[in-house]
Formats: C-alpha cells, sequence, structure tokens
C-alpha cells in the first residue's frame, strides 16, 4: 500500500543574510525527484511555510541576478508554485513587515504556472505543523 | 528501536552545531537507535579529506569515523559541496555524498528529523 507522508519546510530566516532560506527551496523543490529513492508509489507531500523573518523570502521585484548574478528566492518560490508545492505565508508576520498580498509573490503565471501562495493565520500553519508527519527547520 | 534523521547545516569551525550533532549521534546509536546525518550547505565541509586539526578549532573526523564504525550514516549534498570547490575525491573515507533528494527519502523513512544549525 502507497505511503505519503508530508514534510512541512519551515522558513523563519531572511534571505540572502544565510543559506538557510536558499536550502529550504532547493530542498523542497527537490521533493519532486524523492520517489526515485522510495518504494513503488511512495512518495511526499511538501509544504513550503513562510513565518517570522523567514516572510521577507517572498517579496517581489528580488533583484538577485541582477546584484550578484545568483538565482533570487523569488525565482525559487515560482519554480516551487510551478510545480504545485502548496506555498504558505503567515498573515501576522505580513502584517508585522506591513506587506500585503500586492508585495508578495503569489503565483507564477509569468512561467506557466497554475498554483496560487495561501495567505493563513499561525493558526492555520500550526494546523499544517500538527498534520505534518516531519517538519524540517530551515 | 528507530531512526532518526539529522540535517545540519552550521559549518564545522565556527559553531558548535556539528559537534552538538556528532554528539547526538552517538548517544542516539548507544541506545541502539540508527541515525542518518545530512550534511548540507557549509555543514559539508565535515566530510572533507585534509583538514588539520588544531586545537583552538573543532575537529570531528575522528570521531565521526568511529561512529561511522558503529553504524552511523554521513552523507554530503553533492551540489553544496561541488559550489565549495570541494570533489568526490576529496571526500573522507566512508562519508557519502547524494542529492538532497535522497535526504528527504531519508526523512521518509525516518521516525524523527531534527533540523541543527544554520548560520
Amino acid at each position: 500500500m502507497a505511503t505519503i507522508k508530508k514534510l512541512l519546510f519551515l522558513v523563519d530566516k531572511p534571505p540572502y543574510k544565510s543559506e538557510n532560506s536558499r536550502l529550504a527551496l532547493t530542498h523542497a523543490i527537490a521533493s519532486q525527484t524523492v520517489e526515485i529513492h522510495l518504494e513503488d508509489e511512495d512518495n511526499v507531500e511538501p509544504v513550503l511555510a513562510f513565518v517570522g523573518d523567514g516572510v521577507l523570502n517572498c517579496i517581489k521585484g528580488q533583484k538577485a541576478l541582477d546584484a550578484y548574478g545568483i538565482t533570487s528566492l523569488e525565482a525559487h518560490i515560482k519554480n516551487a508554485l510551478l510545480l504545485d508545492l502548496k506555498v504558505i505565508f503567515c498573515k501576522e508576520d505580513l502584517d508585522k513587515f506591513g506587506l500585503t498580498e500586492d508585495n508578495v509573490i503569489m503565483d507564477a503565471e509569468d512561467i506557466g504556472g497554475d498554483m496560487i501562495a495561501n495567505i493563513l493565520p499561525f493558526a492555520d500553519i500550526l494546523g499544517e505543523m500538527e498534520a505534518a508527519d516531519h517538519i524540517l527547520h530551515f | 528501536m528507530g531512526k532518526l534523521a539529522i540535517g545540519c547545516f552550521s559549518s564545522l569551525v565556527g559553531s558548535m552545531s556539528l559537534d552538538f550533532a556528532i554528539k547526538l549521534s552517538e548517544a542516539a546509536i548507544k541506545k541502539g537507535h540508527q541515525v542518518d546525518i545530512w550534511l548540507s550547505g557549509n555543514a559539508t565541509m565535515l566530510s572533507k579529506k585534509g583538514q588539520r586539526k588544531f586545537q583552538d578549532y573543532s575537529s570531528l573526523e575522528a570521531k565521526t569515523k568511529d561512529l561511522i564504525s558503529q553504524g552511523l550514516n554521513v552523507t554530503a549534498c553533492e551540489a553544496c559541496a561541488e559550489s565549495r570547490g570541494y570533489h568526490k575525491e576529496d571526500t573522507l573515507e566512508g562519508f557519502n555524498r547524494k542529492s538532497m533528494d535522497y535526504y528527504l527519502a531519508s526523512c521518509f523513512n525516518s521516525d524523527r528529523v531534527i533540523h541543527i544549525g544554520g548560520e
């Protein structure tokens, strides 16, 4: 019988100051190929949640490629949405920074993605944490 | 007995996080648990050959090799290592190098997952 395990990638570090949020995104995106290491039909269900300073990763219009020649966290978040990963931003933490839906990466329409990011209260993110088999905290 | 996956992200020199991860692994192995350590980001340096031991800096090669001989599995992220100019031939004997999806599969098969460190 197939087993699906939910992995919650929890990001609370800001972008670019350290490698943490980038590693969270690259590990989450790697979930797309994890099945090659698992038994037939087993798989993982990845969820990416940004809380605390981590919501700063989600600001639109990042210029890391122009400034530093590296892929922006924005591009990684869009890739995650393109791959239909569930992406969640904490509403209270966005509010704390004065950020709204207009300032953050809500979709990847420009690269052909259908998935929309979710802005949820922390209580709902806590629910995701409780429902996860494992929390990978970055 | 259970299986523990430990994701490590801090450098060998510059923090005590890897020292703690190795101590935790030792305790878990002593209790009969299986432990998989994943070295990502700067933590990949734990698995690099040719490091000289100084008393002022953490040096975990001997301890980690001893634990590997007792069943500890240690794997470094291949992309993180390559980006740091540390290639396959530089890997210490007994250590593995794999892609990130390998680590997620290890998490899938673990009873507990702990992430330690980060810069």
